[in-house]
């Protein structure tokens, strides 16, 4: 396709890019890569595009790659609707509509000079991994880096070569655990959330983020408060129905919050309360 | 709009409304106004005075809605009709783009252009400017202008009659909103029915004064202008419903877990009446479709409600599953978190959502209720 003559975009246009590489990370979750070859997006960590399959539909889907390299851009989608059933099944060379970057980022900057510690849960590494790739980068701002993983089952964990890779390299502290195990799993067993108390950080001086479902999340600050973590240095990331990225359709609202605008990157007072009403 | 000051009012004759009329259209704007359709005031094209509703009054009460005859010639003799200037503004369904496929598993992207229209409202209720000037801030004042609304809204112009009839839903006077009108319009007319029918006019803005120029205007006497002020007066005092807005938000937003809530579910249908009928209601999902031959692709974004359980569907299902959650949602949304989001409440207090609520539930007894239950020492 030819990008020189696009028409003129609003912000719910997205513009169409080809798929490269279709990388199956598990059963129902697939990391879809584009190259864009002029106007790369150009985004941060933590932050959503609205991805588009040609006359099905659009869904916001973090965006998984190192914002370093925006020339190779990465989604990781876990097949649950119709758009995302249908992106799981793309094959290399199919064109997808994407626009963005939308949302409020982690703050990595922040985090310079302190330990960053990253909990993450099943598909919830997919928007901490441009993270890891900044820190990976960027590594003498920080103090410890760790990295907290769980998935239900050892074939539900996300990038695990990257885990070996990182692990292997010793720059980072990587620490993965599954619910329940299989054989041949001869790595940790249990939740995510129990590392916490564990692992080697200094909890008054790190800052952390946090993704996976909103109950691992609740316990995960749960018990980062118990350890002595400040709760406005935990960040979590909230995910909703949305239909614009922009804060006009209403549909991500939490409370006071469009999360597509305001988020998806919370600090934990912002949200805590908000999480323990059922239903809002 | 900004900051003008209210002219001195003129005098105008009812027959002078059908000279503003043809002056717009000659214009080239569309006129919209009231007119009466399927048992109801509906906003519809002007194309002369007798569109008008002359003689018509709306009798409305929770669920209820009944068009009768009054013993006047009034022309905007009711209070609001189940319409507003939403729908004109931000159509129910908009086109936002096309996709062309190339045939080799590619396709480009033609976004729809939003021609902008001239359209002269005329007849806008107070609660009605409230309205659009809340829609104003959600859809012009964010990070991103909506193009549709942009298109839609830039070539405006607002013709007010302050509202002389409110109905057995109405509580614009608790919302600041009404019955008179002091800012947002061009031109604002007042409805004069004691003794010869006749208008009194105010131009706001610069536009407004323009189109009273072309009238033919009369001096008012002292007693036009107590007349008005009599208008107002009446009908606020006619006020049909009462909202006590004193620390709403945080009334409701510290009640999130309330019984009544549980109460109200017991009720409500969730048929997205309320906010169908409601004319600051934004929330809008989008719907993408192909044609037969898969060669053209279609994203259409049309109005949605928070009563719908796709609505907030994520993932494998429903975040608010109960009725409970979606009418708290709504309500608290209308009434408080929308402060938080756009500096002013959700509610113009025009009544539309009692009135066409299927079973009657009153956001103000609604409201009333909690209050109440929060605070045993209140009366």
């Amino acid at each position: 396709m030819s990008l020189a003559d696009a028409p003129p975009r609003g912000p719910l246009t997205g513009r169409p890019y080809q798929v490269s590489t279709v990388r199956h990370q598990t059963h129902d979750i697939v990391t879809i890569d584009v190259r864009p070859e002029q106007e790369p997006i150009a985004f941060q960590p933590g932050q959503f595009d609205m991805v588009y399959v040609y006359g099905v539909g659009e869904a916001a889907i973090s965006i998984s790659s190192d914002p370093a390299t925006p020339g190779l851009l990465s989604h990781t989608i876990r097949a649950v609707g119709w758009v995302t059933k249908a992106l799981n099944d793309l094959q290399p060379g199919a064109t997808i509509g994407i626009r963005g970057p939308y949302g409020r980022p982690w703050p990595l900057d922040e985090a310079a000079g302190r330990d960053l510690v990253i909990v993450a849960g099943g598909i919830g590494m997919a928007p901490v991994r441009p993270a890891i790739a900044y820190a990976l980068r960027e590594r003498e701002r920080f103090g410890r880096v760790v990295l907290l993983v769980g998935a239900r089952s050892p074939r539900d964990l996300v990038f695990r070569d990257d885990l070996e890779r990182w692990d292997a390299d010793r720059s980072i502290d990587v620490h993965t655990t599954v619910d329940s195990a299989v054989r041949g799993w001869s790595g940790r067993v249990g939740v995510v959330t129990k590392l916490i108390p564990r692992v080697p950080f200094d909890p008054e001086n790190a800052v952390v983020l946090v993704c996976g479902p909103e109950v691992m999340m609740r316990f995960s600050a749960q018990s980062l408060l118990a350890r002595g973590v400040p709760a406005e240095r935990i960040f979590v990331t909230l995910e909703r129905n949305m239909k614009c990225g922009v804060g006009t359709c209403g549909h991500c609202q939490l409370g006071p919050l469009f999360l597509c605008r305001d988020g998806p990157v919370f600090a934990w007072p912002e949200v805590a309360d908000l999480m323990e009403i059922r239903e809002l | 709009m900004d900051g003008a000051q209210l002219a001195d009012p003129v005098v105008i004759a009812v027959d002078e409304l059908g000279t503003l009329i043809g002056t717009l259209r000659g214009d080239g704007y569309r006129v919209i106004g009231p007119t009466v359709r399927d048992g109801s005031i509906l906003h519809g094209e002007l194309h002369e005075l007798s569109d008008l509703p002359r003689g018509w009054t709306d009798e409305q009460a929770p669920g209820t809605y009944r068009l009768q005859r009054r013993d006047d010639e009034a022309l905007f003799g009711y209070a609001v009709g189940p319409s507003s200037p939403k729908r004109e503004l931000f159509p129910p369904r908009q086109r936002l783009w096309t996709a062309t496929s190339d045939g080799d598993a590619s396709f480009h992207v033609t976004q729809e252009r939003h021609e902008s229209a001239r359209i002269a409202f005329l007849g806008v209720r107070g609660c009605e400017l409230a309205a659009i000037a809340v829609q104003d801030r959600v859809f012009l004042q964010g990070a991103y202008q909506d193009e549709v609304y942009v298109a839609h809204r830039s070539d405006v112009l607002l013709i007010a009659v302050e509202c002389g009839s409110p109905a057995g839903t109405c509580f614009c006077a608790s919302m600041g909103t009404g019955p008179g009108v002091t800012e947002g319009a061009d031109l604002v007319l007042t409805e004069l029915l004691d003794g010869e029918h006749r208008f009194l006019a105010r131009a706001v803005t610069e536009a407004g004064a323009e189109l009273l120029a072309a009238l033919e205007r009369g001096e008012p006497t002292h007693h036009d202008i107590t007349a008005r002020e009599q208008v107002i007066a009446t009908a606020t005092a006619g006020m049909g419903r009462e909202l006590d807005t004193d620390g709403l938000h945080d009334l409701l937003l510290g009640n999130l877990e309330h019984p009544r809530w549980d109460d109200i579910a017991d009720r409500c249908l969730a048929c997205t009446n309320c906010t169908l009928v409601c004319p600051t209601c934004f929330c809008t999902t989008v719907e993408d479709t192909t044609d037969l031959t898969g060669a053209n692709a279609f994203r259409d974004r049309r109005w949605d409600s928070c009563f719908g359980l796709e609505f907030s569907h994520a993932g494998p299902a429903s975040v608010r599953s109960s009725t409970k959650a979606r009418y708290r949602q709504w309500m608290t949304h209308k009434l408080a978190t929308w402060i938080d989001q756009f500096g002013t409440s959700g509610c113009v207090g025009c009544g539309r959502c009692i009135t066409w609520c299927p079973v009657g539930i009153d956001i103000t007894v609604e409201a009333d209720a909690i209050r109440r239950a929060s605070d045993p020492g209140a009366t």
